[in-house]
């Protein structure tokens, strides 16, 4: 009785199994006299027994000796699924040790009982293996069942005990999960407070006092962006929806795009709550962003390429000259239009045709051929090839290049077919051209001869007309004083007569005597006023010029012609502007012009005045003389005849003006050459006016 | 050298004889004694002979144009001062410039009617001596007719 005591006093206090196994194999061993014994159990959850205990065994095999549960041969395994008690005697002869499992107790004999609390066959959780050979009495069976249950109890508390742990791990198992998963996650009661936040989130979310200004105030606009994500409405809007949500990163400001997922979770105990998680989709975004870009670009890059594909084919097909692409084996691989028309059969062309076409194709091939054979990187040839529409034969240049890989292979090769035909014509055109360009290059350097010789000709015309004008100047001025010399001695000796110098005459011979003089006179006028013409017209009348006064000049060439005035009974005034300054002009050639105009006007007045006016006009800077007088008068058809040489209107013989009628035009042609101009305004039967109109400054 | 009188001498150069005759006829009527000259030549000789007051020089002459014989005038001492009036019928421009540069003092272009001749002599004579001048009688009352 004191023995069983010990026993369940010893179990007291032993909580672990092995020591609960040890110390009653121990008992056991030392109260019962079973010796050696060993327990085996299967833990929670394994499919093998392992040793807790052992008592009367040495050696580190003890410890680590397991029985597999799925080792179905061994008698062990057959002891434990069924619940069997087994004895296994010492064996006798080697063939014996075969039907034993082996075992730490080796060759000696063994009992093996099963340990379990209740009948079921399904609750056994270890094996006894006990030593001897003699059979077990009843006090084993009360220790086994008395060890059964305090293992049994000794599981339960362990697999108690292990399950909190287990919880316990797990849970912050989950936690180091949550943690460290990169995306935050949230966990938020229907009201939207923070219930459980990663360590992600909680940068996002949370931020403590010590932080920056910047960082809380982002830490506040992303609660408050993820409160309005997670208010209830947009929760049920959103179902099992993605959303995005943008956040700013509290540790440098940059923006951040969530993918937010949220879920409502049910927990009858705790109420409902909201699950979110965020998946960080900036990468993402920038990375789709990016492969959006590249594809756009591709797209761009393709349709450049198609575009230059097709340009160059549409400038290949455009190229008048035929071009042929060949491949390194000979083979025509590509060939524009006009190619085509030289080496290939249009359909339904006639025999002849084809003939062309075929020896084309020949001529061109055996190029070809020289190409591939020779190291030539480009061959210029020429190759008679016919049109084959008309047979014509058609010299072509051929210009052949060889299109190289990269790796140095030949590729292709390309030839360009330049129709000689057109040059051959063009250069015997040239040749036509040369020869009528030369030709008229010979003519036009006889032309040239031709005109050298007519410019030397009227070179020396002109020289020759030089001479003569000088020739009739000098004639001129002869003639002028062979005219006077005689001319000098008639008038001389008549105004002798008429004086008296030679004695008195009478009255009738005095007046044949004047009828002489005034003729003579008038003779000598005719020729000054010739010579004058002819010395303007040789351009032999000089300039000289020099300041003039008007009023002087008119008051000279009114006393000068006083005699005239006395004579005629007319009245002559001076109209002279005060304001009138000095002129710059030929003074002698103003005087001519301007006895002129007033012996006209007394000559052809017979009764009332003559008025010698002259104004200032400073917006043309010139100075007008005019002479007005009442007499006769010019009608106004013959105004512009006056100023013609050798015009007097009245041409008979009988007439009753004298003069030479030279005088108004050498007038006029003075005016002219002082750069003034003289003009008439005149009514017949009331009088006329001239008018000499002079520039304050003349030319030279 | 012939005797001086009272009388004003002019040296008439020309060669025309009836001008030549036609002035001195009335140069002579007018008070003066005239020597004759038919070219430039003679002339030079007979200034330096005669030493008239004042020679009348035609200036187309032969042997010796009036030109020259100007020059070679006003070049000599003995006739230097003599004044001489260029007479002629050659009416160009640059005629009458040739003259004032050859050492004419004076110009008369032909025809020049006998009195007209006077007068001017007369001019040139009345600023250099006027009492051989005061004798001569005015040829002013025989007016001209025209």
């Amino acid at each position: 009785m004191g023995a069983r005591v010990r026993l369940l006093e010893g179990f007291i206090g032993r909580a672990r199994i092995a020591d609960a196994a040890q110390f009653a194999l121990q008992w056991l061993g030392e109260l019962v006299g079973i010796r050696p014994s060993l327990c085996l159990v299967r833990p929670l959850g394994e499919q093998s027994l392992f040793v807790v205990g052992s008592y009367g065994l040495s050696g580190g095999a003890v410890d680590s000796f397991s029985v597999s549960l799925e080792d179905w041969n061994n008698p062990l395994v057959t002891a434990f699924t069924h619940r069997k008690e087994l004895f296994f005697p010492a064996p006798q002869v080697a063939s014996d040790r075969k039907r034993r499992p082996t075992t730490p107790l080796e060759d000696l004999a063994f009992h093996c009982v099963p340990l379990g609390v209740s009948r079921a066959a399904d609750d056994v959780f270890g094996l006894l293996l006990l030593g001897g050979a003699a059979p077990l009495h009843s006090e084993l069976h009360w220790f086994t069942g008395i060890f059964s249950q305090k293992i049994d109890q000794v599981l339960r508390n362990q697999a108690t005990t292990e399950g909190d742990r287990k919880q316990g791990r797990e849970r912050s198992l989950l936690y180091s999960i949550i943690n460290a998963v990169s995306d935050p996650i949230l966990l938020t009661d229907t009201e939207g407070r923070l219930l459980i936040a990663n360590a992600r989130a909680l940068t996002l979310f949370t931020a403590s006092e010590e932080e920056s200004e910047g960082r809380r105030g982002a830490v506040r606009m992303n609660n408050m962006l993820l409160s309005s994500a997670l208010s209830s409405k947009a929760i049920e809007e959103m179902s099992a929806t993605r959303r995005e949500l943008l956040l700013v990163n509290p540790v440098d400001g940059s923006d951040l795009v969530f993918e937010f997922l949220s879920t409502i979770t049910e927990d009858p105990r705790q109420g409902s709550g909201v699950v979110s998680i965020l998946r960080n989709v900036t990468d993402l975004r920038r990375a789709s962003e990016e492969i959006e870009e590249n594809y756009r670009k591709m797209r761009v890059a393709e349709v450049q390429a198609r575009a230059e594909s097709d340009r160059l084919n549409l400038i290949i097909d455009s190229v008048a000259d035929p071009i042929v692409v060949t491949d390194a084996a000979g083979a025509t691989s590509l060939m524009n239009e006009p190619a085509e028309r030289l080496f290939t059969i249009p359909t339904g062309a006639s025999e002849i045709e084809q003939r062309w076409v075929q020896a084309n194709d020949a001529h061109f091939s055996s190029f070809i051929a020289g190409m591939l054979v020779s190291a030539d990187q480009r061959r210029i040839g020429e190759i008679g090839l016919s049109d084959p529409g008309t047979g014509e034969a058609m010299p072509v240049e051929a210009i052949a290049g060889k299109i190289l890989s990269d790796h140095g292979e030949l590729t292709a090769v390309v030839t360009i077919l330049h129709d000689q035909r057109e040059a051959l014509e063009k250069a015997r055109l040239y040749e036509q051209l040369k020869q009528a360009s030369d030709e008229l290059e010979r003519k036009i350097q006889a032309a040239t001869a031709d005109i050298a010789q007519q410019n030397e000709l009227l070179r020396r015309q002109a020289i020759e007309l030089e001479q003569a004008s000088a020739l009739k100047s000098q004639f001129l001025a002869n003639m002028s004083h062979e005219f006077r010399t005689p001319l000098n001695a008639m008038l001389g000796y008549t105004s002798m007569l008429l004086q008296g110098v030679a004695g008195p005459t009478e009255p009738p011979v005095r007046r044949q005597l004047s009828r002489i003089e005034s003729n003579g006179r008038h003779l000598l006028t005719i020729i000054n006023e010739i010579l004058d013409i002819s010395r303007i017209e040789a351009g032999r009348m000089p300039l000289q010029m020099s300041t003039v006064r008007i009023p002087d000049l008119v008051g000279e060439v009114k006393s000068e012609l006083e005699p005239i005035i006395m004579r005629s009974k007319l009245t002559v005034t001076l109209d002279i502007a005060k304001d009138l300054t000095p002129i710059t002009t030929d003074r002698q050639k103003v005087k001519q012009i301007l006895l002129n105009l007033l012996s006209n006007a007394l000559k052809f007045t017979h009764h009332g005045t003559v008025t010698i006016g002259a104004r200032r006009n400073s917006k043309e800077r010139t100075v007008t003389v005019l002479v007005t007088d009442t007499g006769i008068g010019i009608a106004q058809a013959d105004q512009d005849r006056i100023f013609e040489d050798f015009r007097q209107l009245d041409n008979s013989p009988t007439r009753a003006y004298s003069g030479t009628g030279l005088g108004l035009s050498i007038c006029r042609r003075l005016a002219q050459m002082l750069d003034g101009r003289i003009s008439v305004h005149s009514q017949v039967g009331k009088g006329s006016t001239f008018t000499l109109t002079l520039p304050t400054k003349g030319r030279r | 050298m012939t005797m001086k009188s009272d009388r004003p001498r002019v040296l008439l150069v020309d060669d025309y004889p009836d001008a030549r005759e036609m002035y001195t006829e009335y140069l002579e009527f007018s008070g003066f004694e005239v020597v004759e000259a038919g070219n430039g030549k003679e002339a030079l000789q007979r200034a330096v002979d005669t030493a008239p007051d004042i020679i009348l020089m035609d200036l187309s002459l032969p042997v010796m144009d009036g030109w020259e014989a100007t020059r070679r005038l006003k070049a000599d001492e003995r006739t230097a001062s003599i004044p001489v009036v260029a007479l002629t019928g050659h009416a160009l421009a640059g005629i009458s410039e040739g003259a004032k540069k050859a050492g004419c003092d004076a110009f008369v272009t032909k025809p020049c009617l006998p009195e007209d001749l006077v007068r001017e002599i007369r001019k040139i004579l009345g600023c250099r001596s006027s009492s051989s001048t005061r004798k001569v009688r005015r040829s002013g009352k025989y007016a001209k007719s025209s």
